[in-house]
């Protein structure tokens, strides 16, 4: 493996980390106080290319590999945590249209969005039917060249706003793995409706609301791949958006380190810096040290793909590995701000609420660590 | 009509510069490079005129193969064409002008846009002996008329003005104690000044453009330009440090201060 970025991803790179710099961060405060949608900001982003960055360049997208996009979410996520997981939801929604859909679905359900802003969500988890994915409830029932649909999606980021959904359901609920599939909703059809934003602890930036289905009629056509298909669609989806994920966790940490550092070379204590104390140093040297190892671990599971290889595992690792880390560097990094790291007037908090939602979305940490061991002692 | 900009290679204004320990360079481990940003500003400026007078935005840099890195983030930005001229070695201003002449000899461009001076040896004389070279009028330090929050800037409105026909240019130049208005005839030289415009970032789209975009090689031996530097460097220092503020307990020791200390009141 070479672990140089070639010149285009050092130019995607720089292009990210300016965005970032100069558009997300100065709004991530405000938008993480109020718990407010950046529609403008993610917008922006879209004229820039880097929304639905995972789009190939036959539908219109800017076809990127899974590395480059590795090394873009960093960034994005570096700049603020919340409006990275909407642009990524985007994706997240996709992708499984992407993995299954036939030509014509892609056209007709893909390329719109390289060409418009647009908004779309993944519904997957349900408020019965979290890491239990072969539980959910929601249940479509053929009617002619329609299904009706009927049940409850709980957590979708973007729902509030989205304008197509990549709804996963099942048509036989005894089947669990079996019965599920995956559909693709356009606009809000009549029986659609979607929750409040919830109040969440971190990344306030993102919406995230519950959908309810009531009767919903979505024509046959819609769906991505054979009915029963949808359990293995998700689970290919999230192969491909845990590199990602892992990568949120990676720019999340990085940005809890730079403050650190910055902040401990400023504040003296005992007559010096804290950044001469060796209790402090090792805090920071812990930081960088992990943050490089979920780095290169998140690229590895993204260059699997790019070869075309399964990245079940690895990515697994990475992306267990690099949530564990965040939580722990932003905590670190609330530490090396003492009293201060506590208080809203200073950076870091939201960085260490932000963090903890890595832990638990796309897949638990422990859902992680049971897949790692299924694919470990398998066969 | 057609417009050629340069692009060069400097150290990112966010690394840290040191001098080597001869005296005489700086320490390049570890720094990070982007294209000048007054180049920027030029290639930006270059592709809004572009959009409103069509033709090539021809952009040039001279150096070793890195100057790849900065050609590609003019084409990203939109460039339509590179010019690399494959040099290693010192250089000074009247080199780089000299093989930019040549350049602007064979593509033959309606106007040239450079920055006023780059970041690195902040010396501003390229454009100035380039347009006298060249036998073209000049207008150094282009600025914008209005403010880089205003509403034009935020269209995307050149401050540069092309008149009907592209048979001259009307440029607002910053110049000490206020603005002063010029029109050139074209073809003709322009460099440029910070607050001429915001440049656009590159977008993803762009970088991946980019990379199937004509990227031509020169050579100063090619263009039969002699380059050996008529200055030579012999001693490179950093600036002295500057002293620690002081806290005055109030505004009487102050003015004392300002007047005793300071001699400023
Ligand atoms: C802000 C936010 C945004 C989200 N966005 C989306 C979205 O856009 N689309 C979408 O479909 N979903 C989304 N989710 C849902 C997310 O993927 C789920 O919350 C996650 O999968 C966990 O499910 P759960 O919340 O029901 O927790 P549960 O599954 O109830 O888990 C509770 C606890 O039990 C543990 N646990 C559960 N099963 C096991 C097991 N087998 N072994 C060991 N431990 C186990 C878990 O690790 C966890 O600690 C989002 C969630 C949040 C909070
Ligand atoms: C919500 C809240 C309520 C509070 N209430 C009160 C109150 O009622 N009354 C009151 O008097 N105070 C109160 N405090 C202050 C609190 O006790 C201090 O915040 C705490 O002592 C840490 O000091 P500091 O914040 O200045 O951090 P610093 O001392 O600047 O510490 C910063 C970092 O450096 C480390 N560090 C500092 N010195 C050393 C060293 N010698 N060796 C190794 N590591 C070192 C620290 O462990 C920490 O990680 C409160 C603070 C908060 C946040």
């Amino acid at each position: 493996m070479d672990f140089r970025l070639s010149d285009d991803e050092r130019a995607l790179q720089d292009t990210a980390r300016k965005f970032a710099r100069e558009v997300m961060r100065p709004k991530a405060a405000h938008c993480d106080e109020q718990s407010l949608f950046p529609r403008e900001i993610i917008q922006q982003s879209h004229e820039l290319g880097l929304l639905n960055m995972t789009i190939p360049q036959e539908l219109g997208g800017v076809g990127l590999s899974h590395l480059a996009q590795c090394i873009v979410a960093e960034e994005l996520s570096w700049g603020c945590a919340g409006m990275a997981t909407s642009m990524i939801a985007n994706d997240l929604a996709l992708l499984p249209i992407h993995i299954a859909g036939t030509k014509e679905q892609k056209e007709r359900f893909v390329r719109p969005f390289t060409e418009k802003f647009k908004l779309c969500s993944f519904g997957l988890t349900e408020p019965g039917a979290g890491s239990d994915v072969a539980g959910m409830q929601t249940v479509a029932r053929r009617d002619g060249d329609h299904y009706v649909i009927n049940g409850q999606k709980q957590w979708i980021t973007n729902g509030e706003f989205a304008d197509q959904y990549t709804l996963f359901c099942t048509t036989d609920r005894t089947k669990r793995h079996k019965g599920i599939m995956a559909i693709v909703i356009e606009g809000r059809p009549k029986g659609f409706s979607t929750g409040k934003h919830e109040n969440k602890m971190g990344q306030r930036a993102s919406n995230t609301v519950t959908l309810t289905l009531e009767d919903v009629r979505v024509p046959v056509a819609n769906r991505l791949g054979e009915e029963g298909d949808g359990f293995r669609i998700a689970m290919e989806t999230l192969d491909n958006s845990r590199p990602l994920t892992a990568m949120f966790a990676v720019g999340v940490a990085r940005a809890a380190m730079e403050h650190a550092i910055d902040y401990a070379k400023q504040r003296v204590q005992f007559g010096k810096p804290i950044a001469e104390l060796q209790a402090v140093q090792f805090m920071i040297a812990d930081m960088a040290k992990d943050i490089h190892a979920a780095r290169l671990l998140s690229w590895q599971s993204a260059q699997l793909l790019d070869d075309g290889a399964k990245n079940t595992l690895v990515s697994s690792y990475a992306k267990c590995f690099a949530a564990d880390m965040a939580m722990r560097v932003t905590t670190d990094a609330v530490q090396v701000f003492g009293g201060y790291g506590y208080s809203k007037e200073y950076p870091v908090e939201k960085l260490m609420r932000d963090a903890k939602l890595i832990q638990i979305y796309e897949g638990t940490s422990q859902v992680q660590r049971v897949v790692m061991a299924r694919e470990l002692l398998k066969g | 009509m057609k417009i050629l900009v340069t692009a060069k290679r400097v150290e990112d204004p966010e690394s840290k510069i040191k001098v080597d320990a001869a005296g005489k360079g700086i320490v390049k481990d570890g720094l990070k490079y982007k294209i000048n940003p007054f180049d920027e500003i030029a290639v930006e400026e270059a592709l809004r005129l572009a959009a409103k007078h069509p033709g090539d935005v021809v952009a040039v840099s001279i150096g070793g193969k890195e100057v790849h890195e900065q050609l590609r983030h003019a084409l990203a930005m939109g460039a339509t064409k590179a010019v690399w001229v494959n040099h290693e070695g010192p250089l000074d201003q009247m080199g780089v002008a000299r093989l930019l002449q040549k350049i602007v000899e064979k593509e033959k461009p309606d106007l040239v846009i450079l920055g006023k001076q780059s970041i690195d040896d902040d010396q501003n004389q390229v454009g100035q002996y380039l347009a006298e070279w060249l036998g073209w009028g000049q207008a150094t330090f282009a600025s914008k008329a209005d403010s880089l929050d205003s509403e034009n800037e935020k269209n995307k409105v050149p401050g540069v003005i092309v008149g009907d026909g592209a048979k001259t240019v009307d440029v607002i130049r910053e110049v000490d104690g206020g603005l002063n208005r010029l029109r050139l005839t074209l073809p003709a030289v322009v460099t440029t000044d910070l607050r001429l415009n915001q440049p656009r970032y590159a977008s993803l789209p762009g970088i991946m453009k980019a990379k199937s975009k004509p990227l031509e090689e020169q050579t100063a031996q090619g263009l039969g330009v002699d380059v050996a530097p008529k200055i030579t460097v012999t001693k490179l220092s950093m600036p002295p440090a500057r002293k620690a503020g002081i806290k005055v307990p109030d505004v009487a020791t102050l003015v004392t201060k300002l007047k005793t200390e300071a001699k400023v009141v």
